[in-house]
């Protein structure tokens, strides 16, 4: 997948985690525009994981703040 | 004098502790309601395992994890009695330097005897136990997959490691194996597991999850802090129970509960193991148990292999209990009673603090459970059984938790 085709898919698999419907670009955040609690990112995490067959550890998740990092994380790691 | 200041400023001091500040405005909102401090409660006198004056009022305890009453089994007290007068009040060192003595070795063998294992090695705390084994098994590159409800010990563990660190949902089976099978090729495996999950006393599918594990070559660790001594035909815990202890590689457990004194420890039928008393930082750097608490912990754990009648009566006290609450209206955490924990679920923060101290001014202790210490940011009363409390004070604890319920409106 392209980096373009990562990013749309992950923004389907937000869309029930983003209850508020904030619009989201690459600067935006999960802990703060987003307020993700532990338990969402859990789930939202888990999601991701299975969507790409991928396993995105604690370690790599404390790098990931916002849209942007995912995004290119999970294209780093479907690349494989 | 001026002309040096404004050339070198002193930096504004940045304090260190003002990140607690929300902690410590909830801290203050909950006392200014009027409410007794739930993480301040002083016991003036212990009468009994399942007794004691609690900030000058006579309490029943029922949130102390003292499962098995062997607090003041009268075969404890004297064997600490007599190693304090024979080895004195401490060890002052290390198990690896000046501090192993005759006790801490016999405490170690009582556990090879009670988990019929190999080996076994004993840690200051069971906080240590976790921190020192899953730090020292799995290191840079290896993975730990966990459950999202593992114990903080455990969390420190992982993080002191340096493993990359995987957790799945909590008790979910199939959330356990997606993420075992995507582990990279080669790497090292821990799956870390525990018996009983204290918040609210439920038991993990351990038949399941260790023969997944093993089918993907992972080692499996498990805690059974909470099932020691009265799960299983033995008391040796969940793993037992559901028949899958020959398949666990190591077991950590806790002398804080079932076995009534303070220490942790790890069992093993591992040939390498005993090389973990030489690399294990958390074992190796830290002072010995004195000796009174070692004879008084291998006292316990020899009498607590004949504990069949009081694992027979906690299991009587846990499913009256269970029942009496729900028959009053209480949300419990589990649908069943599943181990001696029983969780009553509060509706927030502010109205369990106001249930915690009705229950303390009725006579009762139980303890207070709040986030992050608690799964999906739940408030709980968190009642642990014992089997010394009689069958007529779990229904005196009943009647308590009927008139606290219906003065605070929670049921």
């Amino acid at each position: 997948m392209t980096p373009a085709e990562v990013d749309a898919r992950i923004r389907e698999l937000i869309q029930p985690f983003n209850k508020k419907g904030i619009a989201i670009e690459d600067s935006t955040t999960f802990a703060g525009d987003l307020e993700f609690d532990s338990l969402t990112v859990m789930d939202f995490v888990a999601e991701i994981e299975d969507a790409f067959d991928v396993i995105i550890s604690m370690n790599q998740q404390a790098e990931i703040e916002n849209w942007g990092q995912l995004v290119a994380a999970v294209h780093k790691l479907q690349e494989g | 004098m001026a002309t040096a200041m404004s050339e070198n400023p002193t930096p504004a001091p940045v304090d260190l502790l003002a990140k607690f500040d929300p902690i410590i405005q909830t801290r203050e909102a909950l006392l200014a309601a009027g409410v007794e401090d739930p993480f301040n409660l002083v016991m003036d006198k212990v009468l009994s395992p399942t007794r004691a004056i609690c900030n000058g009022r006579d309490t029943i305890l029922l949130g102390t994890y003292n499962y098995m009453g062997m607090t003041f089994d009268p075969d404890v007290i004297a064997a600490g009695k007599a190693a304090m007068e024979d080895f004195g009040a401490g060890t002052t060192g290390s198990r690896v330097l000046n501090g192993t003595f005759r006790d801490h070795r016999d405490v170690e063998a009582a556990l090879r005897e009670f988990y019929a294992m190999d080996h076994a090695m004993v840690f200051s705390t069971g906080y240590q136990a976790n921190l020192g084994v899953i730090s020292t098994l799995a290191g840079k590159g290896d993975y730990i997959i966990l459950d999202i409800d593992s114990h903080a010990s455990i969390w420190d563990g992982c993080k002191m490691g340096d493993a990359e660190v995987v957790p799945f949902k909590h008790n979910d089976v199939d959330a356990l194996e997606k993420r075992l099978k995507r582990v990279p090729e080669g790497a090292g495996k821990l799956v870390v597991l525990e018996g009983v999950y204290s918040m609210l006393g439920d038991v993990a599918p351990l038949k399941d999850m260790v023969a997944i594990a093993k089918r993907h070559g992972a080692m499996v660790l498990v805690d059974e802090a909470h099932s020691m001594g009265f799960i299983g035909a033995h008391g040796r815990g969940v793993a037992e129970e559901q028949g899958v202890i020959d398949e666990v590689d190591f077991i950590i457990g806790t002398f804080s509960k079932s076995v009534g004194t303070v220490g942790g420890f790890c069992v093993s039928n591992h040939p390498k193991f005993e090389v973990l008393r030489l690399v294990c930082r958390p074992y190796v750097f830290t002072a010995a148990l004195p000796p009174s608490v070692m004879a008084s912990s291998a006292a316990s754990i020899r009498k607590l292999m004949h504990g069949g009648n009081k694992r027979a009566h906690l299991w009587e006290n846990s499913r009256r209990l269970h029942q009496g609450l729900r028959d009053l209206g209480f949300q419990l955490g589990t649908e069943t009673p599943q181990s001696a924990i029983i969780a009553v679920i509060m509706p927030d923060l502010e109205k369990g603090a106001m249930m915690w101290e009705a229950l303390l001014k009725e006579g009762l202790y139980v303890n207070l459970a709040r986030p992050p210490a608690t799964p999906a940011g739940m408030t709980l009363l968190r009642c642990s059984l014992c089997a010394e409390h009689s069958a007529e004070e779990v229904t005196t604890i009943l009647g308590m938790f009927a008139r606290a319920g219906k003065a605070i409106g929670i049921i």
